[in-house]
């Protein structure tokens, strides 16, 4: 069915980030929720426990500690139940390397932090926009790649 | 093993549309895409029906008129991009607005209220999605594909598909070569 709400998830150790996140959000159009983990273990705990409902997409950071961003990537991708959620890794990284590496992993799209708020404001709403086309268009999930 | 699988989406969704309706003993036609003509109503019991289970299959009834303006809107751009080259040169605005019967200006505001994006943004995302799927399955040259698309040059393609994704189409090749092998 198509949803009438986007249910987004973000995993990251740094507080700050989580609340410039949240705040980012107040540009977007669509109707959405946030819930918020501080690492990739405690995103996963909630992800692997089957009474919580499935998030549309799911924002990583790649530097975290117990799990990090590419650990959970590769245990998203390799379970059924969360394999079409959209993974977008949030990162601080801009290597061309990096990049390459979490798309063949995986990932449909990597966001290099932005130093600048408002920045950061237009790079979410163009990620849930575009990712928003894709579940209600039925565009192929597997070559849904964006770099930003 | 493994196999590389082409199908035609639109037939896809015919057949199994088909399928679904004569199950319920419905008499009616799948006419164009996404547009099925009723010879006589049928009982709500049976609509239910119908509705329970198309949507295991992803297929919804639209039933709002902004809606089924957007989606008519949608199908008369996907009909365009996956046509011949002939419909592609014409000028979006024109197309729409003849085939739908309405001012682009009206056109173009329902959509961007329904969808979050604007008409021209979604053309652009379905061409690249286009030029993925052509890059992935057919083996064709990015230049031939720039021609088949109607682009004035196949530097303008790279760069329209570096502005949408983000990477170069050769990066984007690479990486889902990559992928499937992983």
């Amino acid at each position: 069915m198509r949803p009438t709400k986007l249910h987004i998830m973000l995993a990251d150790d740094d507080e700050d980030d989580r609340l410039f996140f949240k705040e980012a959000f107040e540009e977007v159009k669509i109707d959405y929720t946030i819930s918020t983990f501080n690492d990739g273990e405690q995103l996963m705990e909630h992800l692997y426990d089957t009474s919580n409902p499935l998030p549309d997409i799911v924002f990583l950071d790649l530097n975290m500690p117990r799990k990090s961003g590419i650990e959970c990537l590769k245990e998203i991708r390799a379970n059924e139940r969360l394999q079409r959620i959209s993974v977008a890794i949030y990162s601080t990284s801009s290597s061309e390397q990096d990049i390459e590496d979490t798309f063949v992993s995986g990932a449909n799209v990597y966001i290099k932090k932005p130093n600048d708020f408002n920045m950061l404001k237009k790079i979410l709403s163009d990620v849930v926009h575009i990712n928003w086309q894709y579940i209600t268009d039925g565009l192929n999930k597997d070559s849904f790649i964006l770099s930003l | 093993m493994e196999l590389y699988i082409k199908y035609n989406i639109d037939m896809i969704c015919k057949v199994l549309l088909q399928q679904q309706l004569d199950k319920y003993n419905i008499d009616c036609r799948v006419t164009e895409p996404g547009y099925v003509k009723f010879r006589e109503n049928i009982p709500m019991e049976t609509y239910h029906k119908l509705v329970k289970s198309l949507s295991e299959f992803g297929i919804e009834i639209v039933d709002n008129q902004k809606s089924i303006l957007v989606q008519k809107i949608k199908n008369a751009i996907i009909e365009m991009l996956y046509a011949d080259k002939g419909v592609q040169s014409l000028k979006i605005s024109t197309f729409l607005s003849e085939k739908l019967g309405e001012s682009y200006r009206t056109l173009s505001q329902v959509f961007s209220e329904v969808t979050f994006i604007s008409i021209e943004n979604f053309i652009i995302l379905h061409k690249i999605e286009r030029v993925k799927q052509l890059l992935l399955t057919e083996n064709l040259s990015l230049t031939e594909i720039s021609f088949m698309m109607n682009y004035s040059s196949v530097a303008y393609l790279s760069q329209q598909f570096k502005n949408i994704t983000g990477i170069t189409p050769t990066a984007f090749q690479k990486i889902m070569k990559q992928k499937r092998y992983a």
